[in-house]
């Protein structure tokens, strides 16, 4: 044992790399190994009459994903929705997160904690089946709003073109709604994290400079958030680029990329088309990150 | 003349703690003022009470004449210069220097006039388009005061500024401090927990203790004549004799303090000069300080001294060493009577 922290210590490359290869393997073969190994299946294409892979390196499958209008359709549906779910989480999260991290003290910081990652403990099925039974026509949310005389309201909301539906629970409205629920964690989390990383006196020197505090949220404490929003936003969307059992459960029937990667490649068998629809959210988060940098999101890290 | 700044029985309260317990006092336009006092003392509170990030729980905060009490930083005519500078990470030392002006509505062209001379004035002209990330300590120091002073407050707040800065630049830091200050004649508040930067650079000092101010005087008088055993004992470690000991050494029931540099260290079969006190004891220690060396000498009547010894008497003392007996020597009119106890 003595022998062996002696031989480890005299030379630490070794010690560096008996601690780093089984986390790499991992890594490796777990995370970047299966990664490629579904970007690889994107460049086969499925033969139309025998329904078999055919193991070639192609762009057809692509091509299919770029032509057939039905598919720009999901993709983009699925951006959409997902961009307005980072917004609305962005504008929610960001008033909770200022308070979790700049005010909160003691029991009420722990209790804000535990309050935004409990809902993240329990099943995200029965989350969503419960959020299907709220928005139903029957349901709780209806019933609120006919007791409150804003029936009208909801009823206006539901007829809006393109969003709207026969009730909340199949209606593009609802299925926004449950991913905000849904996401909303992911993103209050890295923001207050960032937040509580400004140190208290910046704020104070900004204020001793004559700064009114809506200056100082402007100029310092939004700024100094930007790499927890970015980092938030960066969950947001790619959960909902994702997710396939919320539009399947909820909202209107339209396909999403989540159940089109799901569909393709169970009952259809289409592997290498599920496989390139599974490209289209890293390449789209990939876009996102580089235009974030590009905009000084990550210089304050 | 309106005092730039004047507390009236300021208080401010933290749960069962009185950070500051009932504390007045003014000072005057241009002047240069340190709160001096140990961590917890109440001196940075007070300090933040002026610059309006902290509000009083009793009492009236002046600046000005005017009451200022309930008035919010962004509208007082004050500025600070942060411990941790406080620096903008995601501005330049320009923008960082330009804000003040910025959030005043200022144009741009004329801010970064502004800011470029204030760096020019600090000597960081140089520097403007480096993040504060890639400047050193004593560079972030300067951005942090050309940003405090553009906006040309009336009064300076500094708090411990140069506590990050190493030895021979926080020296040079506090001549170059002070020579801003009588350029500009701005009433600087400094607050320090260094005793030498609180002596060398203020024109008066008002030393803390557990919310109060135990004594506020000019740096000369605060050092000879000290009226508390807590302001002797913090301001240049003198030897304090309580109720106890002085009247063990001298008979009196007044306590009172003796400075190192003026405590021979004598042989116990020395002769004593007329008018002096001695005490006997036994050497605990002897640290070399150069020009001198601090003895540590364990009294018989119970305290710790300690005296100051220059090289030449400490050669004419040959031979003791540490455990030897000797005897503490001090002119009468050494021993500075002390209030309290």
């Amino acid at each position: 044992m003595r022998a062996a922290s002696t031989f480890f210590y005299r030379r630490p490359y070794w010690y560096l790399a008996l601690l780093l290869v089984p986390p790499l393997l991992w890594f490796g073969t777990a995370y970047l190994g299966s990664l490629f190994a579904l970007l690889w299946q994107s460049f086969y294409r499925i033969d139309d009459f025998t329904a078999q892979i055919v193991r070639e390196p192609t762009l057809d499958t692509y091509k299919q994903l770029v032509t057939q209008p039905a598919n720009v359709d999901i993709v983009v549906r699925t951006v959409t929705m997902a961009l307005a779910v980072t917004i609305a989480c962005a504008v929610i999260a960001l008033p909770i997160a200022t308070y979790m991290a700049r005010y909160a003290r003691g029991r009420m910081k722990a209790f804000f904690y535990v309050g935004v990652m409990l809902p993240m403990w329990t099943s995200y099925l029965v989350k969503v089946y419960a959020w299907r039974l709220l928005l139903a026509k029957e349901g709780i949310i209806a019933w609120v709003a006919a007791k409150l005389g804003l029936l009208g309201l909801l009823e206006t909301a539901l007829q809006a073109p393109g969003i709207g539906g026969p009730s909340l629970s199949s209606s593009y409205i609802g299925m926004f709604l449950v991913f905000v629920y849904m996401w909303l964690p992911f993103m209050i989390l890295p923001m207050a994290a960032a937040l509580e990383r400004v140190p208290g006196s910046l704020i104070q020197a900004s204020a001793d400079l004559g700064a009114r505090p809506s200056q100082t949220f402007r100029n310092v404490v939004l700024p100094l958030a930007v790499p927890g929003i970015a980092a938030g936003s960066v969950f947001t969307f790619s959960l909902t680029l994702g997710d396939f059992i919320i539009p399947s459960v909820v909202g209107a029937p339209g396909y999403f990329i989540g159940m089109m990667v799901y569909v393709q490649q169970g009952t259809a068998g289409n592997v290498p088309l599920a496989a390139a629809f599974s490209v289209v959210p890293v390449v789209l988060i990939f876009i996102y990150l580089s235009i974030a940098r590009r905009f000084g999101a990550f210089d304050a890290l | 003349m309106t005092s730039a700044i004047e507390f009236r029985g300021v208080s401010r309260v933290f749960g069962d703690v009185r950070a500051v317990d009932d504390v007045s006092f003014s000072i005057e336009p241009g002047e240069f003022f340190a709160m001096l006092g140990p961590s917890g003392s109440g001196k940075t509170t007070c300090l933040r009470l002026v610059a309006g990030f902290d509000l009083p729980d009793a009492g009236h905060v002046m600046l000005d004449g005017a009451d200022v009490s309930a008035v919010p930083p962004f509208e007082r005519n004050v500025n600070t210069v942060f411990q941790d500078y406080a620096l903008f990470p995601h501005m330049t030392v320009l923008e960082n220097v330009a804000y003040g002006p910025r959030v005043r509505g200022v144009d741009a062209a004329t801010r970064s006039q502004q800011a470029r001379e204030m760096l020019d004035l600090v000597q960081l002209g140089a520097q403007g388009e480096r993040r504060p990330a890639q400047l050193s300590g004593g560079q972030r120091q300067r951005v942090a005061l050309a940003r405090a002073l553009i906006n040309r407050p009336k009064v300076l707040l500094l708090d411990e500024p140069l506590g990050a800065l190493d030895l021979k630049l926080r020296e040079e830091m506090q001549i170059e401090l002070k020579g801003l200050q009588r350029r500009l004649g701005i009433t600087f508040v400094y607050v320090t927990h260094d005793q030498g930067e609180a002596l060398s650079m203020a024109d008066r000092v008002a030393v803390f203790n557990k919310g109060r101010i135990e004594q506020l005087a000019a740096p000369r008088e605060l050092y000879t004549r000290p009226a508390t055993a807590f302001v002797a004992r913090f301001v240049g470690s003198a030897n304090v004799a309580d109720v106890d000991l002085a009247s063990k050494l001298v008979g009196g029931a007044q306590p009172f303090a003796v400075r190192a540099e003026n405590i021979l260290v004598l042989d116990e079969s020395a002769p004593l000069a007329a008018e002096s006190v001695a005490a006997a004891g036994a050497v605990v220690a002897v640290q070399f300080h150069g020009a001198a060396s601090r003895w540590q000498v364990k009294l018989d009547a119970g305290e710790v001294w300690s005296a100051l010894v220059s090289e030449e008497d400490a050669r004419a003392l040959n031979g003791l060493a540490v455990g030897a007996r000797v005897r503490l020597a001090w002119p009468r009119d050494a021993a500075v009577p002390l209030n309290g106890n």
